[in-house]
């Protein structure tokens, strides 16, 4: 594990289900030690004001992503560490104005 | 694709104003302004939960307390979600945080002068998140994926931390003489400090240029001070403080305030570490990242144990 060496955290990806009748969205991402932390540390984070009712987290190692290879040459950085996840979905959230 | 197409389809990507995502590729340019701006965003938000952290404690009822306490876990928040932005160019959170301990990574000016009183936590709701809220809402639009969608999540909380400050205050002006003293010699204090939250004046600000052509900025600093001044000017006059700067007035031939220069030897001396409570501010975050290090620890050691028992 290569957390274990550096004494980071692992990170996780979070999805929100918004409300009952919509899919999970990925809405960010967060550190935590084990699986059952980041559920409430993704509570604790992205669902202050009951933005949810369901979470899932997921190892951001743990995701594949499709790879657009043409646009991967060999001088870019590589498309497969850790921290370089992909957002997969746009959030649906309007912006208020004050 | 060699370089130079690459360039080309960031560069049209950019024209069409759609957005950059993680594994695109990128300018290293890019790459980098991005992480110096959002990185210094992050920290803005970590630092700034100090000043008016001090007050939790000391708020005059419950309610109050847990607005204050309510208003400074968003702010936390608001650091995680940029730090997770951040992350996603491929600097760990780790890094991030030993850059801003060792002073290698700025946060904002505004966020090392002190809360003196509890007028004050009125005032950095009112003015100091009303400055953030300018700068911030424009943003939503950058022209990183996800540094935008950070933006829209914190601009949604931004308008409660205002409010709570505008209704502080305006409740301690319906108050005893002192207490409006109190309100007037805060807003004294924190006005020209949030002014200069914008950053240097257009002319002193090299960077901005190249920053708004690849869409990460998208107002120049003295169009957003413009902003801010002419949205609190009326604000002020309901809540029946004045703004402490003799050059403010109504132009109506730009239909906008002309107002005088913030004092910008005093804002160098602020980012070059030497406000009032630069070395506070640090100090007190190296000591709460140094403090949490057993825990960091533990919760991993809990981790790979429970891990190796689950496979045994
Ligand atoms: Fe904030
Ligand atoms: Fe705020």
């Amino acid at each position: 594990m290569s957390e274990a060496v550096s004494g980071e955290w692992p990170l996780y990806e979070v999805f929100v289900r918004g409300k009952r009748g919509l899919n999970h969205v990925h809405v960010g991402s967060l550190h935590a030690a084990d699986d059952e932390m980041a559920i409430r540390h993704a509570r604790d984070v992205y669902t202050r004001r009951n933005e949810g009712v369901s979470i899932w987290v997921v190892r951001s190692s743990d995701v594949t992503a499709s790879s657009p290879d043409e646009k991967d040459p060999l001088f870019a950085p590589s498309g497969d560490k850790v921290y370089r996840h992909p957002t997969f979905y746009e959030i649906p959230d309007n912006v208020p104005h004050m | 694709m060699d370089e130079h197409s690459l360039l080309a389809s960031f560069e049209s990507t950019i024209g069409r104003h759609e957005r950059i995502e993680p594994r695109d590729w990128m300018p290293e340019g890019y790459r980098k302004t991005v992480v110096r701006q959002v990185a210094q965003h992050a920290h803005s938000e970590i630092i700034g939960m100090q000043p008016e952290g001090q007050w939790i404690g000391r708020a005059p009822s419950l309610r109050r307390k847990a607005i204050l306490l309510a208003k400074v876990q968003d702010e936390a928040g608001h650091g995680l979600y940029l730090y997770s932005a951040c992350e996603t160019l491929g600097v760990s959170r780790a890094e991030l945080t030993e850059m801003l301990i060792e002073g290698r990574q700025k946060y904002s000016s505004i966020f090392n002068y002190p809360a003196l009183s509890y007028a004050d936590v009125g005032t950095i709701g009112w003015l100091v998140d009303g400055a953030a809220i300018c700068n911030q809402v424009p943003l939503c639009r950058t022209s990183y994926g996800p540094y935008g969608r950070s933006m829209i999540r914190i601009c949604k909380e931004e308008s409660f931390h205002q409010r709570q400050g505008f209704e502080l205050l305006a409740t301690m002006m319906r108050g005893t003489d002192e207490q409006r003293a109190m309100v007037q010699e805060s807003v004294d204090r924190f006005w020209w400090p949030a002014l200069m939250m914008f950053g240097p004046p257009d002319d002193d600000s090299p960077n901005t240029a190249q920053s708004m052509a690849w869409g990460i900025k998208r107002n120049t600093n003295d169009d957003l001070r413009q902003r801010m001044v002419d949205m609190t000017v009326p604000q002020a006059a309901v809540l029946g403080v004045t703004l402490p700067d003799p050059d403010l007035k109504w132009n109506e031939e730009r239909q906008s305030y002309d107002f005088g220069a913030p004092d910008w030897d005093e804002f160098k001396a602020v980012i070059s570490g030497n406000g009032p409570c630069n070395t506070q501010r640090i100090a007190h975050r190296r000591r709460a990242h140094e403090d949490g290090a057993w825990v960091r620890e533990a919760a991993l050691a809990f981790a790979r144990r429970s891990n190796e028992e689950s496979h045994e």
